[in-house]
Formats: C-alpha cells, sequence, structure tokens
C-alpha cells in the first residue's frame, strides 16, 4: 500500500517535471525539472528494492551529472529563452504523432503482457546481503565491463579536456606588464571617484574639483551609460553633460550590435 | 506493480524522446536523452525485481556511468561549438548537408 | 576419274630445304625498307631488287634441283616449324605447281622490280613503294609455297594488305584511296568465303594441310559438304582473282603506279584465285563435279564480261584490266575443266603474267613519256617516237589476241578447245571472248600507237630510258616464244602431272580444230573493225556519247551500280536504323535510366537537410514501426 502510494505521487510529480522540462522556454527551469524527475526516479528505484542505485541515481545524477548541466549553462549563458516557433516543416507534427504513437505500442505492450507476481530480490541476495551481492556480481561477473568503463570515463575526461581546452595565442598578462602599461599610458593615477552628495548618496553623481567644476571620468562609463539610457540624469544641467560626455566618450557596444558582430563572425 | 513502472517509463521515455525532437537548444536537448536513459534504467530496475535478479541492477549501473561519460563529452562538445558559434541551436550546425 | 596424283614426300636439306629463303628475302627486304625508311632512301630502290633477284635465283635452283628427282617424287614437302600447337605445322609444299608460280612471281616480279626504278625514278617515295613490292612478292610467295591452307592464308591476308598499300600508293590522290579502300573491302567478301571454306575443311576433314587432305579425300569424291567447300573456296578465289561477281575492284585498282598494276595483274594477286582452284582442285573441284562446273560458269562470264568492258575503256590502263579480268576468266574456266584444263590455265597463267607484264609496263612506258596521260584519245601515233614500246607492246598484243605461234594462241586456244571438247556451251563463248579480245586490243594498239597524233599541247612523247624498256624486251620474248615452249609436246602438262593430276587422253595440238579457226576467224574480224574504226578511220579526241550498249560498258556493265543498289544502299539503311536504334532506343533506356536515377536522387538528396533533429526524427519514427513489426511478429 505505501509503494502504490509511493509510486503513484512520484509518477504524478515526475511525469509533470518531465513534460515541464520539456515545455519550458528557460534552460535552467528545465535542468531543475529534470533534477526532480531524477530525484523521484531514484525514491522509486529504492522502493523497487534497489538502494545502491538509487544511492548512485543521487550521486552521479542529481549530484555530478546535473551540476555539470548547469555549470555550462552557466557558460552558454542562463538568461537566454529558447523561442518555440518551429522551423522545421512538419517536424513538431510528425514528432508528436510518432512519441504517442510509441507510447501507444509500449503500452500497449505492457498491458497485453501478464506478468507473473514479483518474485522479488531476496531471493537473489541471499544470505550475503544486498551490497555485498551487487558488489559479487560487479567484480566477478562483470569485472571486465566494470574494468573497461574505467578506461571509457578516463578517454571521456581527455577528451572533455581536449575538446573545451581553448589554444592561448598570446602573452600572459602579469601584474608587471600591466602596471609598466598603466605608467606608460596618460593616466598613471586612479580615476577620481564619484561625488558623493548627502542628498542622494550616488555613485552615479560626477565629483566636483575644489574649483567648482565637475570632475571628467569620475563616473563609471557602465552608470553613465544606464543613466542616460533610462533618463536618470540628475537635475543640474552641468553634471547632467558631464554624465552624457562620460557616456558618449567610451561607447560601450549596444546589444544590437553585439548580436552584429557575433553574425559576421558565424558568417 | 510491473505494469505500472513499466507504463511510467515508457511514458517518461516518449516525453524525452519528443524534447529532443522538438527543443532546439542543444543542452535541453541533452537533458532529454538523459530523460530517456532514466526510463530505460526505471524498466530495468522493474525487470530486476520482476525477474528475481540483479543483474538488471547491474545493467543499470553501467548505463549511468556510460552516461556520466557521455555526458562530460557532449557537454564538452556543446561548450566548443558555442565559443566559435556564439549558438547552442542544433538547427544552426546544418552545413552537412546536401 | 582417276586423275593419279603423286604423294608428297618429306624433305630436308637442299635449295629445297631451305626453300624459305625465297619468302625470307623479300620480307627482309621489305622489313629493312620499312624499318630503317629515310637511311635507305638512297639505295632502297637497289636492295628492293637484290631481293627480289635472290628470291628468284633460289626459285630456279629450287626448280632445278626438284626436276632432278624423278617424276613421282617432285612433290616435296619442307617442315619448318609447330606453327598452331596441335593443329597446324607450318610447311612449304615445292611442286611442279608452287615452283612454277614461284619461278613466275619472282622472275616477272624481279623484271617489274627493275622497270619501277626508271618509272618511280621521280617519285619522292621510291623506296617506301619498293618496300611494298617486296611484301607483295613475300605475300604471294608465302601463299603459293605454303603446304596448308592456313599459311596460305596468312599469304592471301598479305597479298590483299600489299595490293591496299599499293593501290592507294598515292594516298593524296581521295580516287586512290578510295580504290585502295575498295579493293580491301571486296577482297574481304572473298576472304570471308575462303575462310569459312576453311572452318568446314576443318570441321570434316581435321587438317588443313595438303598432303593429310590428300590421303583423305578419294579423287572424285563429292558430296554437299564438299560442294559447299568447294564454292566458298571459289568465292574466295572470285575475290582475289577478280572474276563475277566480285570483279570491280580490279577496274579502280589502275589508280596504283603502273607497275603495281602490272604486278597484281600478271605475276601475284590476280593469279592467286587461279592458284587456289587449282590447288584444291584434286580435293573439291573434281572433274564433272558442280563446284568444277560453278568455277567454269564463272569463268566463262568473266571473260565476256571483261571483254565487253575493255571494249569501251579509253583509259589504256582500265582497258588492260579488262582484258586482265577476260584472261583470268579464261584461266578459271581452264581452271573449271579438271586436268586437262588445268595444264592450260597454268600455261596460260605463265604467258599472260609475261605479255601482261610486257603490256602493263609498256602502257606505263607510254604514260612516262606522255606525262603520265592514260586516255587513249589524246595519244595516236606513238610508234615512231616510242619504238622500243611500240614492238614490245605489240608482241604482247599479238600474243593476247592469240596470233599464230605466239604464247597466247598456244594456251588460250588450249583453254578454248578443251572447254568445247568439255563444256561446249561455255567453249563457244570463249570463242566469242576471243574475238571480242581481238576487237578490244586491236582498237587499243591503233589509238595508241597508229593513226593521227592527238596529243596535248604539252605533251613531248619519248622512249623510255634502258631500265625501263630492258625488262620490256625480256617480257616481250616470254610472250614470243614461251607458250610455244610449254604447251608443245605438253611439256608443262607431263611437268605439273604429278601435282595436279594428268589428263585421261593427252591432248595434241590441233592448229585446225573448228573451234581454233573459229577463234582465229574471230578475232581477224574484230581486228579488220578495229581497224576500220580506230585505225584508219579518225579518233575524236573527246570521248562520244556512245549506244546503250557502249555506256553499259563504260560504266563496267553496271557492276558498281548494282553493288550499290544490292548491297551499300540497304547496308546503309540497316546501319541508320542500328543508328536509330542505337540513340533512341539503347541510348534512349540507358540515358532514360541515368536521368531517372540522377533525378530521383537529386530529389532524394533534398532529405540531407543537415538538421539532426530531422534525422533524429526519421530514426524515431524507424524505431517506433520496428517495435511495432516486432510486437506484431514476435507476439512479444
Amino acid at each position: 500500500m505505501g509503494e502504490t502510494i509511493t509510486f503513484w505521487v512520484l509518477a504524478v510529480v515526475s511525469v509533470g517535471a518531465a513534460l515541464g522540462m520539456v515545455f519550458n522556454r528557460k534552460a535552467v527551469y528545465s535542468a531543475l525539472m529534470l533534477g526532480t524527475v531524477m530525484l523521484c526516479l531514484a525514491v522509486l528505484y529504492a522502493v523497487q528494492d534497489a538502494p545502491f542505485l538509487a544511492a548512485v541515481q543521487i550521486i552521479v545524477y542529481t549530484g555530478a551529472i546535473m551540476m555539470l548541466f548547469l555549470f555550462v549553462l552557466m557558460l552558454v549563458g542562463v538568461d537566454s529563452s529558447d523561442s518555440f516557433v518551429e522551423t522545421l516543416k512538419g517536424q513538431r507534427f510528425w514528432a508528436i504523432l510518432a512519441g504517442l504513437g510509441f507510447l501507444a505500442l509500449i503500452v500497449l505492450a505492457v498491458g497485453n503482457a501478464v506478468f507473473a507476481p514479483q518474485v522479488g530480490l531476496a531471493q537473489a541476495t541471499g544470505q550475503g546481503g544486498y551490497i555485498r551481492s551487487i558488489a559479487l556480481l560487479l567484480f566477478t561477473k562483470y569485472v571486465f565491463a566494470f574494468e573497461i568503463t574505467s578506461a571509457l570515463l578516463i578517454t571521456a575526461a581527455l577528451g572533455a579536456m581536449v575538446l573545451a581546452h581553448r589554444e592561448k595565442l598570446t602573452e600572459k598578462v602579469t601584474q608587471k606588464d600591466l602596471s609598466r602599461a598603466r605608467f606608460l599610458g596618460d593616466r598613471p593615477s586612479p580615476l577620481p571617484g564619484p561625488g558623493t552628495y548627502a542628498r542622494s548618496n550616488a555613485i552615479d553623481m560626477p565629483a566636483l574639483l575644489p574649483d567648482g567644476s565637475v570632475a571628467a571620468d569620475s563616473v563609471n562609463r557602465y552608470i553613465a551609460r544606464y543613466d542616460v539610457e533610462h533618463d536618470h540624469l540628475p537635475e543640474d544641467p552641468k553634471l547632467a553633460e558631464a554624465i552624457k560626455h562620460t557616456a558618449e566618450l567610451d561607447h560601450a557596444p549596444t546589444e544590437a550590435e553585439k548580436d552584429a558582430e557575433t553574425n559576421e563572425v558565424t558568417k | 506493480m510491473t505494469t505500472h513502472y513499466l507504463v511510467l517509463s515508457g511514458i517518461l521515455f516518449a516525453i524525452g524522446a519528443l524534447g529532443v525532437l522538438i527543443r532546439r537548444n542543444a543542452i535541453v536537448v541533452f537533458m532529454c536523452v538523459e530523460l530517456m536513459l532514466n526510463a530505460c534504467n526505471l524498466a530495468f530496475v522493474t525487470f530486476s525485481r520482476q525477474v528475481g535478479n540483479l543483474e538488471g541492477q547491474i545493467i543499470a549501473f553501467f548505463v549511468m556511468v556510460v552516461a556520466a561519460a557521455e555526458v562530460v563529452v557532449g557537454l564538452a562538445i556543446i561548450v566548443t561549438i558555442f565559443r566559435t558559434r556564439r549558438s547552442a541551436s542544433v538547427d544552426d550546425a546544418n552545413l552537412l548537408k546536401y | 576419274m582417276e586423275s593419279h596424283i603423286a604423294e608428297i614426300v618429306q624433305h630436308t636439306g637442299g635449295v629445297i630445304g631451305n626453300a624459305w629463303l625465297m619468302i625470307a628475302f623479300p620480307l627482309v627486304g621489305a622489313f629493312i625498307l620499312l624499318v630503317f625508311n629515310r637511311f635507305t632512301n638512297r639505295w632502297g630502290h637497289l636492295l628492293g631488287v637484290a631481293m627480289s633477284l635472290a628470291s628468284f635465283v633460289v626459285a630456279v635452283l629450287a626448280f632445278f634441283e626438284l626436276i632432278g628427282f624423278g617424276e613421282e617424287e617432285r612433290r616435296r614437302a619442307v617442315h619448318l616449324y609447330e606453327f598452331i600447337p596441335g593443329m597446324v605445322d607450318m610447311g612449304l609444299l615445292i611442286d611442279p605447281l608452287s615452283i612454277s608460280f614461284a619461278l613466275l612471281i619472282t622472275g616477272v616480279g624481279s623484271l617489274i622490280h627493275i622497270y619501277s626504278i626508271g618509272y618511280m625514278a621521280h617519285d619522292e617515295h621510291r623506296r617506301r613503294f619498293f618496300s611494298y613490292l617486296n611484301l607483295f612478292v613475300a605475300a604471294m610467295l608465302l601463299l603459293v609455297l605454303a603446304d596448308n591452307y592456313v599459311g596460305l592464308f596468312i599469304g592471301w591476308e598479305g597479298v590483299g594488305l600489299a595490293s591496299y598499300l599499293l593501290i592507294g600508293f598515292w594516298q593524296f590522290k581521295p580516287s586512290a584511296a578510295v580504290a585502295a579502300k575498295k579493293a580491301f573491302v571486296v577482297n574481304r567478301v572473298g576472304d570471308f568465303g575462303l575462310l569459312v571454306g576453311m572452318f568446314i575443311i576443318w570441321t570434316t576433314f581435321g587438317t588443313l594441310t595438303f598432303a593429310e587432305l590428300g590421303e583423305k579425300i578419294q579423287p572424285g569424291q563429292t558430296n554437299g559438304t564438299m560442294l559447299a567447300i568447294g564454292l566458298l573456296l571459289l568465292l574466295g578465289a572470285c575475290g582475289k582473282s577478280a572474276q563475277l561477281p566480285l570483279q570491280s575492284w580490279l577496274l579502280d585498282a589502275m589508280e596504283g603506279p603502273t607497275p603495281v598494276s602490272a604486278l597484281i595483274h600478271a605475276a601475284t594477286m590476280v593469279t592467286a584465285g587461279v592458284y587456289l582452284v587449282v590447288r584444291s582442285g584434286a580435293f573439291f573441284f573434281p572433274e564433272g563435279s558442280g563446284a568444277a562446273l560453278a568455277v567454269a560458269i564463272v569463268g566463262a562470264a568473266t571473260l565476256l564480261a571483261g571483254a565487253i568492258i575493255g571494249c569501251a575503256k579509253d583509259d589504256i590502263k582500265k582497258g588492260l584490266a579488262g582484258s586482265t579480268m577476260s584472261q583470268i576468266g579464261y584461266m578459271m574456266l581452264g581452271a573449271g575443266l579438271g586436268p586437262a584444263g588445268y595444264a592450260f590455265a597454268i600455261g596460260h597463267l605463265i604467258t599472260h603474267g609475261f605479255f601482261k607484264a610486257d603490256m602493263f609496263l609498256g602502257a606505263g612506258s607510254v604514260m612516262h613519256g606522255m606525262n603520265d596521260e592514260v586516255d587513249m584519245r589524246k595519244y595516236g601515233a606513238l610508234r615512231k617516237v616510242m619504238p622500243i614500246t611500240f614492238v614490245t607492246f605489240f608482241i604482247g598484243y599479238l600474243a593476247i589476241i592469240g596470233f599464230p605461234l605466239l604464247s597466247g594462241y598456244f594456251t588460250k586456244d588450249g583453254i578454248i578447245e578443251t572447254a568445247v571438247h568439255h563444256q561446249p556451251i561455255l567453249g563457244w563463248l570463249a570463242v566469242l571472248g576471243a574475238g571480242i579480245t581481238g576487237f578490244y586490243m586491236s582498237r587499243m594498239v591503233f589509238m595508241t600507237f597508229f593513226g593521227q597524233k592527238r596529243w596535248a599541247d604539252d605533251a613531248h612523247p619519248h622512249e623510255s630510258p634502258l631500265v625501263m624498256t630492258v625488262p620490256l624486251m625480256i617480257l616481250s620474248l616470254g610472250a614470243l616464244g614461251l607458250g610455244a615452249y610449254l604447251v608443245l609436246s605438253n611439256r608443262l602438262l607431263l611437268f605439273l602431272a604429278p601435282a595436279v593430276g594428268r589428263p585421261e587422253e593427252l591432248p595434241e595440238f590441233a592448229p585446225f580444230a573448228p573451234s581454233g579457226l573459229a577463234t582465229l576467224g574471230l578475232v581477224a574480224v574484230g581486228a579488220i573493225f578495229a581497224w576500220m574504226k580506230y585505225g584508219r578511220a579518225e579518233v575524236p579526241s573527246v570521248q562520244p556519247r556512245g549506244s546503250f550498249l557502249t555506256t553499259f560498258a563504260r560504266r563496267d556493265l553496271y557492276g558498281d551500280a548494282l553493288n550499290e543498289s544490292l548491297f551499300m544502299r540497304p547496308g546503309q539503311w540497316l546501319t541508320r536504323l542500328a543508328v536509330f536504334f542505337d540513340n533512341r532506343g539503347v541510348d534512349g533506356i540507358v540515358n532514360g535510366l541515368a536521368a531517372g536515377i540522377g533525378g530521383s536522387s537529386g530529389r532524394l538528396r533534398r532529405v540531407q537537410t543537415g538538421f539532426a533533429r530531422t534525422y533524429a526524427l526519421s530514426i524515431f519514427i524507424g524505431a517506433a514501426l520496428l517495435t511495432g513489426a516486432l510486437l506484431l511478429v514476435g507476439n512479444i
């Protein structure tokens, strides 16, 4: 009875999570949904006399693989959401048809099959206990397969390193190089800090020099640009002018330009 | 009870396949593949209990190991592709055609 | 009939044992001249003549060695080497028949070689010409000396090749090239007959050597197979000897240099057919058989056709070519009459070799003096400017029309009498042919050497150099006396008897037989008629239109037209049909198939979209279908 309740709860949750994974625009959510499914399955393994697998499932899948997925997602860009407009003609229709058809086949086959009462693993584990039995199988009958998996894992690790490795094209820039470049440049000193007024207490306010004039470059250019774009300019025209000037001085590429650049590289 | 597990396994597998077929993001496609592998594992475990034989669990274990290796390499490939193309869409890599 | 042919004796040593030298000399000459071409330009012609003469010397020595044997041992076979292992041994057969031919070929051939030195003196390719002449002689010698049909066939083909090369020697002239091709193609038809005949001989008797055939075939034996072989061999003989219906190449072959014409007509090539018939006579043309009758009929028809053609030709060489056809027709007629005819046929062949070479070379001499003009209507009154040529030509003329006591008189009348005796109808046709011969040869002589000058403005006729006239003199001596020597007291007949058989009763020289008298009378009438028309009367220097009959003769009895409409045009239709079928049918299927596959694969190609998801979809659908199939079949 307990197993039935567990099954039905976890079945609903896992199917829902699986659907959520497939139909979520954001990849991060998809990853989290997949993690949910895996956890559900781990519990189901445990219920089905497979506690070892349940542990492995949690450690390897949810622990390692899912982390790897999330890690890569962060590398690739977490905030991008996928479009759901299908570009391949007929792809979605046929995919759903094939999926449903396949499902129908499986259900038909499984539903038609007449199963004997479950044997259970008590016989198989015997007196040695579950873990011993698993170990016995793994290190006797399947020892070669086990060894080969070790070779596979090493190969995979090497392959991942080779694939993800980036060739260094230039000399590594050391701190010495950086300081030398700074003193050879036109401003050895740090940029002036922003002016912080009591009334605003904000870093987007340019500093004032002792003579009352506005210190150029005292506002970070990204902040300056944000202010210009979002119309957060101060009321004082002098300050506003200085911020605008800073924003235009070092014009960082906008999103559209970035895309154009990327496309060119791709082409 | 076996039937229930198997049908659940089938549903998860079909959902995974559907995801592979309709999602463009390579990472999500990969997740769907993982889902399909997990569905298989469920079936293995279920059958293992059904027939009273531990080997099903052993196989499921190996599937997990292989899946781990596969994910490592696959994600490395995705990262490499993304680095050069700035895109993780499987549809963008379509130069090998007629 | 008891023809009694001597057994063939194996022979080694002596001149006969080395008879292959006869073939080797000219062959080596041709080889040297062809391989070392330009380096031999200065002395090539001398080498050619020397090789031919050397061959002649060997032939003469072999001849004397041969007559040293007893009459029954005069068929000597010389084994050379194993040609086709287990099937054919190459060997030579030196017997009275082959040695007669060898002497004629090398003797007259050498004279023609010598003559060619002068005739071709101004041709820059004289060396090549001599190499071909040598090749011609070598091939012809192989043809007559081989002791089996395979060797004979190799020589036969060699002769065809050499004639092709020589007729087309001036290949820059399209007419010469076409004539060479025509000769080659027409000869192929005959070769086909010979080849198929050989096949049947092989399958029937299992051998192709004359000696073994002689053992296996009973004298006088005939049946359907033998008749077929005989007719096929006759087809081959017709091709080489320019007999009806394969006569058409001979007249066109006049495009070659005149010595070639002399060589083809007198010593080699056209005599090959007669040789084949006589050599095979004991096997496949026994007296009174259908095959022999066919030979005689072909001969009679050709002798008339040739004579008629000869009457209308204004081209001196073509006139002579017509006469060759006619004379070879006589020989074939003789060869179709059994052993009695063989001796006269061979005798006529030998004397004809002399007087025809004499006249051809004489005609060449005339052309040499007349800027290579061949139209007799542009000649006239040449006897004073070319006395030697005139005299020698005139002797040849008297010989060919059968003027009493000259060569042709004995041999040709011998054939006619034998024919009247054996095949009266054909015999009397031959008499008629002799009369026509009298007319057209007289016409030729009168138009060339008598009457008014009708020379072209730039013609300055002159006598030819000695190197050309000496051979003429020697040949005319042969034309004068050879016939009497060979025929009186049946010398040639008795000499040939071991090889070809002896007739039941020896012919007697009967100068006053009715057929002989009739022949003489008709010849005289023809000559007088020719005198009235061409000697005394003015000859128009432009060819008059002529009657229907004249046109008929001028067009070679419409032989070419017949070939054209019977074989060429249907052949062309057939090729056009084949081309059409090939283009539309075969190519259509092939190209259509290719286009269909190309098109469908071009469309199928589109399946490769490059989208991994599409591929995944197809894999998934496939997997689903497979699962379904498994469920259905395995009832899992």
